[in-house]
């Protein structure tokens, strides 16, 4: 079942058009390294440059999308590409109601992997991959990597410990990192391509000890920052998601390669 | 799609699939039954079956602000919406089918680890939920006893100092010695950014929680939960069984209850009984089962006695004895003498001790009232008579206590709990009774009324001896 599911996203992205949202801002996000929270003390990510949305995607930006690919909208999608709860704020297929916000500027959330990675397709461009997420967000207002400093991870971990009812804010609010990208903190959480790849590599070795850091040890002696728990708060939070699953905190913006010139 | 993803998907697929597989207890189960949970300090009824059933429990993770302490709030993550979590109840032998369940508007995944399971993770593999989710599993309920169960999500820590921990008693087949009264009290230990005391909504503070310097220190999730009008109740005569747990995350609970001695502890909620014990230790991540019967009426105090947490942090509750007194086991106060140590061994004097000294005048009642100050209340309300801020109210230009001598009087007489205001501060806390003679409380108030701005006057000791008759 979820085999077939391939062949009919690809289906899918066939007859979209790369359209994409009228007004969008993308930002360049020049490559480097990190150290991932997951992994030994040496092991090095390395980005290459790439470009980012500076906003989450919007309701409004989704409701383009759903009204070009009558496919996604919530009474037509499959229960297999995105569980009963897709869309779930939304009054009807093309109506995003309150609950998306003022003119529907509040990032959309309730939305599945699957249906994330469409609009991404649909809109010229992808979603980033988990590294690029990760390596943009280390970035504060004035430093591209903040992650040591205090104040910035406790005003990461202050909005992972506020419940959040709708609607959320909107896109916009929020600060700008030093690269211009906005709502990467305390907006929603963002899915990523390889999303699942902590969770699961093949390797079995890693495999034991992640699961040993994600049930047990939490912040463990062996991992690159064990006070980083706001990276601890994010991998937990993707570890517990599936591809088709649509929650109300979670939404997504996309990335794109960076043009070869 | 990459191989990985489908990995993912099938290795998720088996993980749900085995504990319906497994289950090798299914023969001796009959019928089906919806746990009764209960929020502490109550405990839900006792089990009168005496065969195993299947026991469905249905547990709703909620992220919610509520209050630590006066005027204090905090983003609680809770089991059922309180802190301590849920009580659950079942019997040994039980098949339970347990249903987590992560409300819509929660930020993060949860998922639970009951130290009643026995399998991998006690259960925390198997519940791994997000947000607008429900997880189902089953255990077998193979060892009785008192278990804690808390959240096992990364963070691990952060969950727990959250408040996202609680007690599952297991009953055994033979079941536990029947009491009259069964409570549910819980300690755990918070950390906020702001300092005890702080108001309005405090958030987590990594920094403390790894120093593990705790604001607060509380009994059953906030400051004064179980006292004054939440006091637990029990009746002269009675058998009290206290289900005592320690969520952590860090501190270890030297649970005492002054003025009681407890009959029999069921050590770390285990089979070993030890009798007569004075304090027991409550460990992070476990359990204690105490019971006493209460013998005379009055308020006794529930404590972890490292002591600055009861009296500085919260960690402080009550159970309130109503019936007759007991003077044969005890007589409240007889008399009090004045002890003069006369070197090692015991000497018996033919006259009779010398009086102590009585003040003849204002001035000297206000002298030896500084020093009798210095004895009895410096503890608490501090040499300058300024008091410690959340916890012991000043004396020092105090309203409540110029307001009305008589019931400043009354104060020292017999102690006083509740809430009351002083210099627009709410306080909620006890001061014990001291059983000070009339004379030394009209000496120690008159040095207060006559120190630090408050508006003079003198109490004498016949004021004390009347108020005392009421
Ligand atoms: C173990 C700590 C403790 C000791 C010792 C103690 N008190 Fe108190 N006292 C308190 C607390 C706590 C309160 C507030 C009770 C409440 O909030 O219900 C209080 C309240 C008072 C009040 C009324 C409130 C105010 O601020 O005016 C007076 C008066 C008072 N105490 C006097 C004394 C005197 C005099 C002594 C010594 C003889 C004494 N206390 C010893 C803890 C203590
Ligand atoms: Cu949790």
């Amino acid at each position: 079942m979820k085999l077939l599911s391939a062949g009919w996203l690809i289906l899918g992205t066939l007859s979209a058009f790369g359209a994409g949202a009228a007004s969008r801002e993308m930002s360049e996000i020049p490559g480097g390294v990190y150290r991932p929270q997951y992994g030994t003390k040496d092991e090095q990510v390395e980005v290459e440059s790439f470009v980012l949305d500076n906003y989450a995607v919007t309701n409004a930006d989704y409701l383009e999308f759903v009204t070009e690919n009558p496919r996604w909208r919530k009474s037509q999608t499959p229960q297999i590409f995105a569980d009963a709860a897709y869309l779930k704020h939304w009054i009807a297929d093309l109506d995003p109601g309150p609950d998306s916000g003022p003119e529907g500027m509040s990032p959309v959330t309730n939305v599945s992997w699957f249906a994330a990675r469409a609009y991404c397709r649909w809109s010229g461009s992808r979603l980033p991959t988990l590294a690029e997420w990760e390596f943009a967000a280390r970035a504060s207002e004035s430093k591209p990597d903040a992650i040591g400093d205090v104040d910035f991870r406790q005003r990461i971990l202050d909005w992972y410990a506020k419940p959040a009812k709708p609607p959320l804010p909107k896109v916009t609010d929020g600060f700008i990192n030093v690269y211009g990208v906005t709502g990467l903190h305390g907006l929603v959480w963002e899915w990523v391509s390889d999303w699942n790849s902590v969770l699961l590599t093949g390797e079995s070795r890693v495999d034991a000890g992640l699961e040993r850091q994600l049930f047990c040890a939490g912040a463990s002696a062996g991992s690159a920052d064990p006070s980083d728990y706001a990276a601890f708060l994010r991998f937990a939070m993707r570890a517990s998601l599936q591809a088709d699953y649509a929650v109300g905190n979670l939404g997504f913006r996309c990335a794109k390669d960076r043009s070869p010139n | 799609m990459r191989v990985s993803i489908l990995i993912t998907i099938a290795w998720l697929f088996l993980a749900t699939m085995l504990p319906a597989t497994h289950v090798s207890h299914a023969a001796e189960v009959k019928g089906e039954e919806h746990a009764v949970l209960t929020a502490a300090p109550s405990v839900p009824p006792l089990i009168t079956r005496k065969h195993s059933t299947k026991v469905i429990v249905e547990l709703e993770v909620r992220e919610r602000v509520g209050t630590i302490a006066e005027g204090v709030e905090y983003t609680f993550w809770t089991f059922g919406g309180t802190v301590p979590g849920r009580f659950i109840r079942v019997r040994e032998g039980d098949q339970v089918e347990f249903h987590l369940k992560n409300h819509p508007d929660n930020k993060v995944p949860h998922n639970i680890d009951l130290h009643a399971v026995t399998g991998p993770g006690g259960g925390a593999t198997s519940s791994f939920t997000p947000p607008g989710h429900e997880s189902i599993f089953s255990f077998a309920a193979l060892n009785p006893g008192l278990y804690v169960y808390h959240c096992a999500t990364a963070p691990v820590g952060m969950h727990i100092a959250n408040g996202m921990y609680g007690l599952i008693l297991v009953d055994s087949k033979k079941g536990l010695p029947k009491v009259d009264r069964e409570y549910y009290v819980m300690q755990g230990d918070f950390y906020t950014v702001g300092s005890n005391g702080d108001t309005g909504l405090q958030t987590f503070s990594m920094e403390k929680a790894l120093r593990e310097d705790a604001e607060y220190v509380v009994f059953n999730g906030s400051v004064g939960a179980l006292t004054g009008d939440h006091a637990l109740q029990a009746e002269v005569g009675e058998t009290v069984r206290l289900y005592v747990g320690n969520g952590g995350p860090n501190l270890v609970s030297s649970f005492h209850v002054i003025g009681e001695i407890f009959d029999e502890v069921r050590i770390e909620a285990g089979d070993a009984i030890n009798r007569n014990v004075q304090t027991t230790l409550v460990p992070a991540g476990g359990a204690a089962i105490v019971d006493f019967k209460v013998d005379v009426p009055g308020t006794f105090i529930l404590v972890d006695h490292s002591i600055f947490r009861a009296f500085n942090k919260g960690a402080l509750g009550m159970l309130k004895v109503t019936g007759k007194p007991n003077t044969a086991v005890y007589s409240g106060q007889q008399d009090q003498r004045i002890y003069l140590p006369e070197g090692g061994a015991v000497q018996t004097t033919p006259e009779p001790a010398p009086k102590p000294k009585l003040a003849a005048n204002k001035a000297e009642r206000i002298e030896m009232g500084r020093g009798a100050y210095q004895t009895n209340c410096v503890a608490c309300h501090q040499a300058d008579g300024q008091g410690i801020a959340g916890a012991f109210p000043p004396l020092a230009k105090s309203d409540y206590l110029n307001a009305d001598v008589n019931r400043a009087i009354d104060t020292v007489l017999s102690g006083l709990q509740g809430e009351i205001t002083v210099n627009g501060e709410p306080y909620n806390n006890v001061m014990p009774s001291l059983g000070l003679s009339d004379e030394k409380i009209a000496n120690i108030l008159t040095y207060v009324l006559n120190s630090w701005d408050n508006d003079g006057g003198e109490v004498s000791p016949a004021q004390v001896s009347k108020r005392r008759k009421k």
